[in-house]
C-alpha cells in the first residue's frame, strides 16, 4: 500500500475498492488549500480567544478594584467585561460559521467527491 | 435579623407544597418515557444503541447538548453563588460558555469525522489499539463516574430542599427512584431514547428560566442597573456583590486553577464529545455546537438576572439559611414569583436534569466499557455488534447499580468539589491527547498513554491531598485529619500543564514510530469526511 502510486499500478488485479494511498492524498492541492485555510483560522483565533479568557480571568482574581469601577449606573466594569465574554464567544462562532461554510465546506466537499471517484476507480 | 430569616425560611418551607411538586416530576417521567419507548422501537445495531442511528438533526442534536451540559449544578448551583456571594459565582458561566468555543473549532467535526462512537476510536485511530484503547477508557470511566457521584448527591440534596423529605431513608429512596428511572430511559432508549430525554429537558428548563429572567427583569423595568442595584441594597455586603471576590478574593490562585479547568475540560468530556456522532455529518456537528453555544450562552445570561433577581427578592441571608443552602436560591425565587405552582414546575425540572445528565453519563460510560475495554481490548475487535450492544445494556443496570449505592452512600457529604474535579479531569487527561492526536503527526502511543495516566493521576492525588479532602472544617473528612499539603482546592493549574508536557515529553522520547500512512489516513478524513459520510448527493 505504501510504494503504490495513486492510479493504475496493480489494475490488472481488479479488486472492487482499494485503500488509497493517503499520503498521496495529502500532497493533492485542494487538500493542501483545505488544510491552510481551517488551520491559519482556527489556530490564531483559538489563541485569541483564550488570551482574553485568561486576561479577563486575571483581572477578575487580582484586579478587584478595577472590576468594580462604575461604569453606567450600578453596572460596573466587571458586568461590561463579563457580558463582553459572551458578546465575543457568540460573535466568534457565527464568524467561524460562516468562514466554514464559504471557505471550507466547499474544498471538503471536492476532495471527497475526488476520494470517492477514485476509490471507485480502482 | 437571623431570627427573621429563619422564621421567613420556615414559612416558605411550609408553603413549599410536596405532593403537587411530586406530580408534576412523575407527569413528566410519564410522557418521557413514552416517547422514549415510542423513539426507539428499532434499536438494533451498535450504531443504534450508541449513536441514535447518526439520526439527529444539528438543532436537535444542539438542543440535546444543552441538556446533557446544563447540570442541576450549573442551575441551581450559579444562580445561587452569585444571590449569596454575587459576582463570583458569574465567573462560572463565563467559564463554562467560553469553553465551548475549544469544541467548535478545534474538536467537534474532526472528532466526527474520525470517530464512531467513544473518543478512544479517535485517540487510537493512528496509535497502538490496547494501550490507547485501554487508558482513553479508563479517562471515561473517571469523568463518568465523578460527574455521575457529584449528580446523584445532588438528587438527594434536592429531595430534602423540595419535597420536603428530610430522613435519610426518604431521601436514599428518592435516589434509587431516579437511579431506577434513568436506568430504564438507557436500556429502553439507547442514545435515541436518551437523546429525546435530554432535548425535551433542555426546552422546559431553559423555557422555565425564560419566563423567570422576564418576569425579573419586568419587576426592575427592564433595567439591569436597577436590579444589580437592588441586589446591592439587599445584601449586607453592599456594592461588593456586583464586583469579584467574595467568594475567591481569599485565594486567587485557585480561582485561576479553576477557570482553566472549566474553559479546557468542556472539550474533553467524554459525554460531550459522544453527541457528536448522533449526527451524519461534520457540517451537523458544526451546527449541533452552534446551537448549543446559542442556548447555553442564553441560559447563563438568565442566571446572572434570576441570581441578582433571587438576592434582591427573596434575600441572602434567608436563602443561606434555608434548607438547601445556596442551592435553594431559584426554587425560592420561584416561590415568590409565581407560586407554588411555579416552584413546583421549577422543582420537577430541577428533577428532570438530574435524570437527563445522569442518563448521558450512564450511556457514554457503557458505550466506553463494550465498545473500548470489551469489544476492542478483550475480544480484539471480533466481537458482533450484537454481543457488544448486549454487554453495554449490562454495563448500564452495573453502573447504574453503582450510581444508586455511589449516590446513598454519599448522602449528607461535602463533595461539590467533584463536578470540578470532572472537568480538571477531562482538561488534563483527555483534551491534550485529542488535540495532539488531531493536529500532531508526529504523536505516539507513549505520549498518549504518558499524557492520559499523567493528567488523570496527577489530578486526583493533588485533589486527594489538597483542602478538600483533610485540614479543614469544610473537608470531605472534617478537620481533624489533615494531610493537605497542596494549598488549592482546583489541580487543574498543574495537571493541565503536565497533561500537555507528558505527551511532547512521552512522544519526543519515542523510539519506536507510528505509520505515517494511518497518520495521512487520519488527517485527510478528518478534514474532508472522507468515509464518514457521503461524497456527494448522487
Amino acid at each position: 500500500m505504501l510504494e503504490e502510486t495513486v492510479m493504475g499500478k496493480n489494475a490488472h488485479e481488479i479488486p472492487t475498492t482499494r485503500p488509497l494511498d493517503y499520503q498521496e492524498v495529502e500532497k493533492d492541492p485542494t487538500f493542501r488549500e483545505l488544510k491552510k485555510r481551517h488551520r491559519s483560522f482556527v489556530f490564531p483565533l483559538a489563541i485569541a480567544f483564550l488570551a482574553w479568557y485568561i486576561a479577563y480571568v486575571f483581572l477578575a482574581a487580582y484586579a478587584h478594584e478595577f472590576m468594580a469601577r462604575p461604569v453606567f449606573g450600578a453596572i460596573n466594569m466587571g458586568i461590561v467585561l463579563g457580558l463582553g465574554q459572551f458578546v465575543t464567544t457568540f460573535a466568534i462562532t457565527t464568524w467561524y460559521v460562516s468562514y466554514a461554510n464559504r471557505k471550507l465546506d466547499p474544498l471538503a466537499a471536492k476532495m471527497r467527491a475526488k476520494l470517492e471517484a477514485e476509490e471507485s476507480a480502482r | 435579623m437571623i431570627a427573621t430569616a429563619l422564621r421567613i425560611a420556615e414559612t416558605t418551607v411550609v408553603e413549599n407544597n410536596p405532593v403537587l411538586n411530586i406530580s408534576i416530576f412523575i407527569v413528566f417521567v410519564g410522557i418521557t418515557m413514552v416517547i422514549v419507548i415510542r423513539a426507539s422501537r428499532n434499536n438494533k445495531t451498535a450504531a443504534d444503541f450508541y449513536a441514535g442511528g447518526r439520526s439527529f438533526t444539528g438543532s436537535q442534536n444542539g438542543t440535546a447538548i444543552a441538556g446533557d451540559y446544563l447540570s442541576a449544578a450549573s442551575f441551581l448551583g450559579i444562580v445561587g453563588a452569585i444571590a449569596v456571594n454575587g459576582y463570583d459565582g458569574f465567573l462560572y458561566s463565563i467559564g463554562f460558555l467560553v469553553a465551548w468555543l475549544v469544541a467548535l473549532l478545534l474538536v467537534a467535526e474532526l472528532m466526527r469525522n474520525t470517530g464512531k462512537f467513544t473518543m478512544a476510536d479517535v485517540l487510537s485511530f493512528r496509535l497502538k489499539q490496547g494501550p490507547v484503547r485501554m487508558a482513553a477508557a479508563i479517562t471515561t470511566l473517571a469523568v463518568c463516574f465523578f460527574y455521575l457521584l457529584a449528580q446523584m448527591a445532588g438528587a438527594g440534596g434536592l429531595v430534602s430542599l423540595l419535597l420536603g423529605i428530610n430522613d435519610k431513608l426518604g431521601q436514599s429512596l428518592v435516589v434509587v427512584v431516579v437511579g431506577v428511572v434513568m436506568i430504564m430511559y438507557v436500556l429502553f432508549g439507547g442514545m435515541k431514547g436518551t437523546t429525546w430525554v435530554q432535548i425535551i429537558k433542555a426546552i422546559l428548563l431553559i423555557g422555565g428560566a425564560a419566563v423567570m429572567t422576564i418576569w425579573v427583569l419586568a419587576l426592575n423595568g427592564f433595567n439591569l442597573s436597577t436590579l444589580l442595584q437592588n441586589a446591592a441594597d439587599a445584601s449586607d455586603k453592599g456594592m461588593a456583590v456586583l464586583a469579584p471576590g467574595l467568594q475567591y478574593g481569599s485565594n486567587p490562585l485557585d480561582f485561576i486553577s479553576l477557570a482553566l479547568a472549566l474553559v479546557l475540560g468542556t472539550a474533553g468530556l467524554p459525554h460531550v464529545l459522544m453527541r457528536f456522532y448522533t449526527v451524519p455529518t461534520a457540517k451537523e456537528a458544526r451546527r449541533s455546537v452552534v446551537w448549543a453555544i446559542w442556548l447555553i450562552g442564553t441560559f447563563y445570561l438568565f442566571t446572572l438576572v434570576l441570581g441578582y433577581g433571587a438576592g434582591f427578592m427573596v434575600g441572602p441571608e434567608i436563602i443561606a439559611n434555608s434548607p438547601g443552602g445556596v442551592n435553594s436560591a431559584a426554587p425560592l425565587l420561584a416561590l415568590q414569583l409565581g407560586g407554588p405552582l411555579l416552584l413546583g414546575f421549577i422543582s420537577a425540572v430541577a428533577f428532570a436534569t438530574i435524570l437527563a445528565v445522569v442518563a448521558g453519563l450512564t450511556i457514554t460510560a457503557a458505550a466506553s466499557f463494550a465498545h473500548d475495554i470489551y469489544a476492542n481490548v478483550i475480544k480484539k475487535g471480533a466481537a458482533d455488534s450484537s454481543s457488544e450492544v448486549k454487554v453495554a445494556r449490562r454495563t448500564v443496570v452495573v453502573i447504574g447499580v453503582l450510581a444508586i449505592v455511589g449516590g446513598v452512600g454519599v448522602q449528607g457529604q461535602n463533595i461539590a468539589f467533584l463536578v470540578a474535579l470532572a472537568f480538571a479531569v477531562a482538561a488534563s487527561a483527555n483534551l491534550p491527547t485529542i488535540l495532539f492526536s488531531l493536529f500532531w503527526k508526529k504523536f505516539t502511543t507513549r505520549g498518549a498513554v504518558w499524557s492520559m495516566y499523567g493528567g488523570l493521576g496527577s489530578a486526583i492525588i493533588l485533589i486527594a491531598l489538597s483542602p478538600v479532602v483533610s485540614g479543614d472544617v469544610t473537608s470531605m473528612l472534617g478537620d481533624g485529619v489533615d494531610f493537605a499539603i497542596f494549598p488549592l482546592k482546583n489541580p487543574g493549574i498543574i495537571s493541565i500543564p503536565l497533561g500537555f508536557f507528558l505527551g511532547w515529553l512521552g512522544t519526543v522520547t519515542s523510539t519506536t514510530q507510528e505509520d505515517p500512512a494511518v497518520a495521512a489516513e487520519m488527517e485527510v478524513r478528518s478534514l474532508t469526511g472522507h468515509g464518514a459520510e457521503k461524497a456527494v448527493e448522487h
